[in-house]
């Protein structure tokens, strides 16, 4: 049996499904029955500093993006941090790990940029026993106006001066939280390596209006008629954050510096992903707010099977296992050439593929052959672009074959090279050096 | 088993109240929003779409789909009334397994195809029960056409000339427009009298004039007509019925199913139809299915439907077979009538004979069976009474039509039941008023010039 055993900036817990900053892990309550359920840790909700606490709206705070059969594939919401008592955060915190001495236990926290705010802030936090902190560079609504949140996290300078401020003043692992409504995610990561860092987490949701309601013509969630951008996550943002992982992962300048791979993540294999991207571990919101805090059982099983299956004892036996193979555009292969191939005993003969290359791309796809209705691609046309595969509804009925060398190429004529060439090198390329 | 099925005789009020109106009300009921939204998930907007391939009246089906997708359903009902403005009788009473349903590639995928004729009610259903109007008569053209028979193809070619601008007259033997749709189609296809309230939303077109109780033949001749009117258009159906050819077939107790179903049609308490203990059905095509199913729905004890070929060759198709047999109809293959038992002039029973295929003949085997039967409901075919269209030029007994639905006579169209080589389908009728609207409005245009 694959061991989840997860070890995150020093951090210990029975696996690396964590869940991310928000309402899921609010309050006591919520996080003893994630832990129940099996979650390896939690990143408290986040923690603002000492006094009468935010106030939330009052009127809706999400909106949603719905795939086929009204399937949840993006959620947005504008709530705040935590708008209980810091006191009462504290001594649950304190108590949860207490109870759950194995799972982490991680606090999420957002005070203002002076020194002092995090000075008082810190002790009061390490008294719990928590087992680190997040610091919350990311919320894209309502804080960053106050000049906390993204507010920091789009500054660079910010974020390693308060990372350092932090680290100068607790004894805690602390983890920055990354917003990813900045142009270069490498900036503000380099940013928190360069303050001292234990780990980077992201990301953070993404600025967003999910709908308009056509009736009063105001953005959903609407409150009184007017509505606010607030931040983007769920499955919709996957391929955004995997992104972003892999900018800082095979970054030079932050070579070994723990991620938490966040956003999107829906089930193991998504979380496998992250970790083969360099996560160390992962954060959960969406899906967890989603189906409830179960799916937790899914991912342990689904992950351990899949590590029995491939071999990997351990979770550092394949962490950033594909990170080598991401590459800049340039270096890809021009040489590696391939064609769609339909597997006529699978086509459904919907025609979408045929529809799809022939009004949008290389009317590559013939609908009749013989005066019958009939799918198949014309590898003199075809540019293997994957197009049809995506549009097909049926799993597997279209592969991308790749051609060997020696073969010969439809579309030029010419022989497949079995040699790796890239555009750095393409007489096409006017700064070619090759 | 309720007692009344029990009871011996040709009676009524076999059965209570209750059961008589589960028994006649909607076959499937309608979807909800929910379900329709559920269902419409399911398309995949296939390319060239196989489903609106196999519609007679080809509609687009893919587009009506994913217009009810994304909460249009009133612009579905427009898309599928562009091309039948039927859509909501076919939504109902389409044999949709062997037509769009079948065609479905999720039937190839999954053998679950998109409960397209659900979807399509739900559509029509919307656009009819707020009176949405799609269209309106035409700028008047100037020129009158004559319609005869006011059944799907005959309304349907009126609907779209009016459109055109012309001014049609439709004359119907019967006392009541809708043909088929009013007094054949099975009673829980048509529930709550949908067809006449059809008929009255497609007419808000205007500029149609029906006139009920006039038939051709003894209140007008084709000549008249032909004299009379720019262009006329022949909805007749079929009229006539097929008859045995065997002795006692005017015994009390013998009948023609499609003057039963016609009288089941019309009468709003269904309480009050005697029907037999022990009933036989001859045939094998829809009507006879019909004719078995509401026998049994009426309180018959037994129905036994006798057809003198097997599945594969009746018309009405497995999942009509299915439907009858859950009702508890028995459906008796190679089996072909050979004498009407009489007792005092009253049907008491019939002898058959097993059939079999013979070097692709049909032949008897000698081998006999007797059923017990009270009542024999013959559904053996209709056909078409030529004595009033002589001149026109026939083929099979049926009207011979060019590809654009004209008859021998240039000034003659006809579509639907009664030309030849028609499919007995209420959307096929339909789609041949329709298109027979097209060829003479431009026949007409050509004229004009
Ligand atoms: C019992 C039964 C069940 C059926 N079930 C289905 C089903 O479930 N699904 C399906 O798709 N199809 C079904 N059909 C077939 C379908 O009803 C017909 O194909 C369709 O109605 C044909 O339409 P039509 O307009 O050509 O003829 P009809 O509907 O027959 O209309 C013809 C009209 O012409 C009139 N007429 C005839 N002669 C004259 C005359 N001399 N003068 C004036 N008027 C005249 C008649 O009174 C009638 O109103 C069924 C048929 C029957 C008999
Ligand atoms: C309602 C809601 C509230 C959130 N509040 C916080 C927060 O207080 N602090 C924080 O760091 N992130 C917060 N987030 C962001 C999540 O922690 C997480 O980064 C983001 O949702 C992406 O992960 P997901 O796609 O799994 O949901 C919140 C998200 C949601 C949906
Ligand atoms: S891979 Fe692209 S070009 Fe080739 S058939 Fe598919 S869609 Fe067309």
């Amino acid at each position: 049996m694959a061991n989840l055993k997860n070890s995150f900036a020093g951090i210990k817990s029975p696996n690396p499904f964590w869940l991310a900053s928000a309402p899921p892990t609010d309050k006591a309550y919520n996080v003893e029955r994630a832990f129940k359920a099996g979650w390896g840790g939690v990143m408290w909700k986040t923690l603002g500093e000492d006094g009468p606490p935010v106030v939330n709206v009052n009127g809706p705070r999400y909106g949603a993006i719905f795939g086929g059969d009204r399937r949840l594939i993006g959620l947005n919401n504008i709530e705040l941090i935590t708008d209980r008592p810091l006191q009462l955060n504290l001594q649950e915190i304190k108590q949860v790990k207490k109870n759950w001495p194995d799972r982490a236990v991680v606090v999420s926290l957002m005070v203002p940029c002076e020194e002092d705010a995090w000075k008082t802030i810190l002790p009061v936090v390490e008294e719990t026993g928590a087992d680190g902190i997040e610091l919350n560079f990311g919320c894209p609504h309502g804080m960053s106006e106050r000049g906390m949140g993204a507010a920091v996290g789009q500054v660079p300078e910010y974020i390693e001066m308060v990372t350092r401020w932090c680290k100068a003043n607790t004894r805690m692992p602390v983890i920055v939280k990354l917003t990813p409504n900045i142009t270069d995610i490498r900036y503000p990561a380099r940013a928190a390596y360069q303050g001292g860092a234990d780990a980077v987490s992201l990301i953070n949701t993404i600025n967003s209006i999910t709908s308009v309601n056509l009736d009063i013509f105001a953005p959903e969630p609407t409150i009184d008629g007017k509505g606010t951008h607030g931040g983007y996550c769920g499955p919709a943002v996957k391929p955004i954050a995997l992104n972003m992982v892999a900018e800082i992962a095979r970054d030079e300048q932050m070579q070994g510096l723990p991620i938490s791979g966040i956003g999107g993540i829906n089930n193991w294999r998504d979380a496998a992903e992250f970790i083969a991207l360099g996560s160390g571990n992962v954060q959960i919101c969406t899906a967890a707010m989603t189906y409830g805090f179960k799916i937790v059982e899914e991912m342990i099983s689904g992950l351990s099977n899949w590590m029995d299956e491939k071999g990997y004892e351990t979770l550092d036996d394949f962490i950033g296992k594909a990170v080598p193979n991401v590459t800049d555009w340039q270096y890809l292969n021009l040489n590696h050439i391939t064609k769609a191939k339909i597997n006529q005993d699978l086509c459904i003969s919907c025609g979408r593929c045929h529809i799809a290359c022939e009004d949008t791309s290389h009317q590559a796809i013939m609908d009749s052959k013989d005066g019958k209705r009939h799918f198949e691609v014309k590898n003199e046309e075809c540019v293997g672009c994957n197009l049809c595969v995506n549009v097909c509804p049926i799993e597997n009925c279209i592969e991308m074959v790749t051609l060997k060398a020696g073969e010969i190429d439809e579309r030029t004529g010419e022989k497949v090279s079995g040699n790796y060439a890239n555009w750095t090198k393409h007489k096409n390329n006017p700064n070619s050096n090759g | 088993m309720g007692e009344g099925q029990l009871k011996k005789g040709i009676i009524s009020e076999r059965l209570n109240l209750d059961e008589y109106k589960e028994n006649f009300c909607d076959l499937h009921s309608p979807l909800g929003q929910h379900e329709a939204l559920v269902e419409a998930g399911r398309c995949y907007f296939c390319y060239d779409a196989p489903c609106q391939t196999a519609c007679p009246a080809e509609i687009d089906v893919a587009l009506f789909i994913r217009e009810i997708s994304n909460s249009n359903p009133l612009g579905a009902a427009k898309t599928i009334f562009d091309q039948n403005i039927f859509g909501g009788m076919c939504a109902r009473v389409c044999p949709v397994e062997i037509l769009c349903e079948e065609a479905c590639v999720r039937q190839e995928a999954e053998s679950k195809p998109v409960k397209i004729g659900q979807l399509q009610r739900f559509a029509t259903d919307l656009a009819i029960d707020k009176n949405k109007q799609f269209y309106q008569a035409g700028d008047p053209s100037g020129k009158k056409i004559a319609v005869i028979g006011a059944g799907p193809a005959g309304i349907a070619c009126a609907h779209r000339l009016s459109m055109y601008g012309h001014e049609v007259e439709i004359f119907d033997a019967k006392e009541k427009a809708g043909g088929l749709n009013e007094f054949g189609i099975a009673a829980y296809k048509s529930a709550n009298d949908f067809a006449q309230k059809e008929i009255n939303y497609i007419l808000k077109i205007g500029n149609i004039k029906i006139n009920t109780n006039k038939k051709l033949g003894s209140d007008f001749s084709l000549d008249d007509l032909s004299n009379k009117y720019d262009a006329v258009f022949l909805g007749l159906g079929l009229a006539g019925v097929n008859a045995l050819g065997l002795k006692n077939e005017d015994a009390k107790g013998v009948q023609d199913a499609i003057d039963f179903i016609a009288e089941l049609r019309q009468t709003k308490d269904k309480s009050k139809i005697a029907i037999g203990q022990n009933i036989v059905v001859i045939g094998g095509g829809m009507s006879a299915i019909d004719m078995a199913i509401q026998a049994k729905l009426l309180g018959a004890q037994n129905v036994t439907l006798c057809y003198r070929r097997g599945i594969e060759q009746m018309g009405a198709s497995i999942y009509e077979q299915e439907l009858a047999t859950s009702k508890g109809v028995v459906i008796k293959h190679w089996l072909s009538p050979k004498k009407i038992l009489t007792k005092k002039g009253q049907v008491t029973g019939i002898k058959l004979e097993y059939t079999s295929l013979k070097n692709g003949k049909l032949m008897g085997t000698k081998e006999k069976t007797t059923l017990e039967a009270d009542q024999i409901f013959k559904a053996i075919g209709q056909n078409l009474i030529s004595k009033n269209i002589k001149s026109l030029n026939l083929k099979n007994g049926r009207i011979l039509v060019d590809d654009e639905f004209r008859t021998s006579n240039e000034k003659i169209f006809a579509g639907g039941d009664c030309i030849f080589d028609g499919e007995d389908l209420t959307v096929t009728a339909s789609a041949n008023g329709r298109d027979a609207a097209i060829a003479i409005n431009k026949q007409l245009s050509k004229g004009a010039k």
